[in-house]
C-alpha cells in the first residue's frame, strides 16, 4: 500500500502541485505557440502524453540496465571480458545522448505506427508529432528519472517512472487546454498592441502559475485520505 | 530574412538585436524562464548555452557537405547533446554548487530549439566564419536576454544585483518575482516593452 500512496504522490506531484509546464517551464515552446484553439490544444496534449510515456519506459529500460552506476549488463560485459571486478561501471556520462536519441526513434516509430493503423488520428495529429522530438517536456521526464536510478538504495522501478510520465502529460495536457480556453476568450478582449500574442499568453501563463501555486499539499491531503481508508 | 546569404557581419549583429532569439524570435523559452531568478545562475547558463551553440555551430557547418536531408536533425540533435555533455561534465567538475541550482536545465540545453534553429538556418548552408560569428552574435543576444530578465527578478524580488543589496532596506522585496509566475509575468511585459520600444521607432522615422 506504501507503493501506492508514493505512486499518487508522484501523479499528483508531476500533473499539479510540480506542474511541468508552470512550475519547470518545460514545454514553453508548444504552450505558446499550439494553444490558439482548445481541439489542437488537446490534440498536442495527448501526443504529448503518449511520446513522454513510451519514452519514459525506454528510457528506464535504458538507464536501469546499461547507464546507471553499476548497472547489470556493462558490469556483466565487463567481467566476461576479464576486466577487474571490483571496477564499479559507470556510463551515465552517455545518458544524454542516449535519451535523445531514444527521444528521437520513438517519435519516429509513433509516427510511423499511428500513420499506418489510426490514419484519422494521423490526420488530426499532424505537424505535431515531429515537433515534440524537441519539446523539452519530455527529456526532462527522462532526467527526472534519470535522477532517481542514480542512488542504489532508493532505485525507481518502471511502475514509478511511468507514473511520473503521464503525471507529466496529464499536467501539460490540463494547462496547454485551460491555456487555449483562455486564449479563445482573449480573441474578443481589446489587449493593448505591443502586448498582444506572446506577451498577453505570458502574463495569463504568470496567472495560472500563481493559481496553480494554491495545489502546494494536495498530494499530502490525498494520501492522508488514503491512508485513512485503509485504517 | 534576406534573399543572398548574409556576411559573417551581417550575421554577428542580427544576433544581437534584430533577430535576438528571446525577444524577437521567442526560442529557447525553457532556460530563460527557469534560471532568471538571479544572475549568477542566468549569466552561468548563458554561458554554457554559447558554448555549446559556438561548438555545435562551427561543427555543423564543417561537416555540412556530408548531410543528408532526412537525417540532419538527428544528426544536430546528437552533435549538441555531445558539447552539452561536456558543458554538464565541466560545470559539475568545476562549479559544483551552480551545476546542483541550475540542476535539469543544464541537460536541456540539448532541447533547445534556439540552437537546433541555427544549425539548420545557418551552420548546415553557410561556411565555418559565418556560422561562427552567427554563433557569437546569437549568444550574445541570449546573454543580453536573459541579464535583462534576470535583473527585473533579481533586484524587485530580492533587493539584489549579483549578490549585492541595491535596494534601500525600507523597500518590501517581491516574493513573487523569484517564485515561478514572477518569470512568466516579467517576460510577458518585457515583451510588451521591446515590442513598444520597436514600434514607437518605426513610426517616428
Amino acid at each position: 500500500m506504501d507503493n501506492v500512496a508514493l505512486l499518487v504522490q508522484i501523479f499528483f506531484g508531476a500533473a499539479l502541485i510540480n506542474n511541468f509546464v508552470l512550475h519547470y517551464f518545460v514545454g514553453i515552446c508548444p504552450f505558446l505557440g499550439v494553444s490558439r484553439r482548445i481541439d489542437m490544444a488537446f490534440g498536442m496534449g495527448c501526443a504529448v502524453t503518449f511520446v513522454i510515456s513510451i519514452a519514459a519506459l525506454l528510457s528506464w529500460t535504458f538507464t536501469y540496465y546499461i547507464l546507471r552506476p553499476e548497472a547489470p549488463l556493462p558490469s556483466w560485459l565487463w567481467r566476461l571480458a576479464g576486466g577487474d571486478p571490483e571496477v564499479q561501471i559507470d556510463l551515465s556520462v552517455l545518458s544524454y545522448i542516449m535519451y535523445i536519441f531514444v527521444i528521437a526513434s520513438s517519435v519516429q516509430f509513433v509516427e510511423m505506427y499511428v500513420r499506418r493503423f489510426f490514419p484519422p488520428l494521423y490526420k488530426s495529429f499532424g505537424v505535431f508529432l515531429p515537433l515534440i522530438t524537441t519539446n523539452c517536456a519530455i527529456l526532462f521526464a527522462c532526467l527526472e528519472i534519470m535522477k532517481h536510478l542514480q542512488d542504489p538504495m532508493h532505485l525507481w522501478g518502471l511502475a514509478e517512472a511511468l507514473t511520473l510520465a503521464i503525471g507529466g502529460g496529464v499536467g501539460f495536457t490540463l494547462a496547454i487546454v485551460l491555456m487555449a480556453g483562455i486564449r479563445e476568450e482573449l480573441e474578443l478582449c481589446d489587449i493593448p498592441k505591443p502586448l498582444q500574442g506572446a506577451g498577453i499568453t505570458l502574463i495569463v501563463a504568470g496567472i495560472m502559475a500563481m493559481a496553480f501555486m494554491g495545489f502546494t499539499g494536495v498530494d499530502q491531503g490525498i494520501q492522508n485520505f488514503l491512508n485513512a481508508m485503509i485504517e | 530574412m534576406v534573399a543572398t546569404s548574409p556576411t559573417a557581419f551581417e550575421r554577428f549583429l542580427n544576433g544581437i538585436i534584430p533577430e535576438n532569439p528571446v525577444y524577437r524570435q521567442l526560442l529557447g523559452m525553457c532556460p530563460v524562464l527557469a534560471v532568471t531568478g538571479a544572475m549568477k545562475p542566468a549569466l552561468t547558463m548563458a554561458a554554457a548555452t554559447a558554448f555549446v551553440l559556438i561548438c555545435a555551430n562551427v561543427l555543423v557547418s564543417l561537416i555540412r557537405s556530408l548531410l543528408k536531408p532526412h537525417l540532419r536533425i538527428l544528426v544536430f540533435t546528437m552533435t549538441i547533446a555531445t558539447f552539452v555533455t561536456i558543458a554538464d561534465r565541466f560545470l559539475a567538475a568545476y562549479l559544483y554548487e551552480m551545476s546542483k541550482e541550475l540542476g535539469p536545465y543544464v541537460p536541456l540545453i540539448i532541447a533547445n530549439c534556439l540552437i537546433i534553429s541555427r544549425c539548420e538556418i545557418c551552420a548546415s548552408k553557410q561556411s565555418v566564419g559565418v556560422a561562427l560569428a552567427d554563433g557569437v552574435g546569437m549568444s550574445l543576444g541570449f546573454a543580453l536576454a536573459l541579464a535583462s530578465i534576470a535583473s527585473v527578478r533579481e533586484i524587485l524580488g530580492s533587493g539584489t544585483w549579483f549578490g549585492l543589496t541595491v535596494l534601500p532596506s525600507f523597500w518590501p522585496t517581491w516574493g513573487i518575482m523569484v517564485l515561478p509566475p514572477g518569470a512568466f509575468l516579467v517576460l510577458g511585459l518585457l515583451l510588451g516593452l521591446v515590442e513598444w520600444i520597436g514600434h514607437r521607432r518605426a513610426t517616428s522615422t
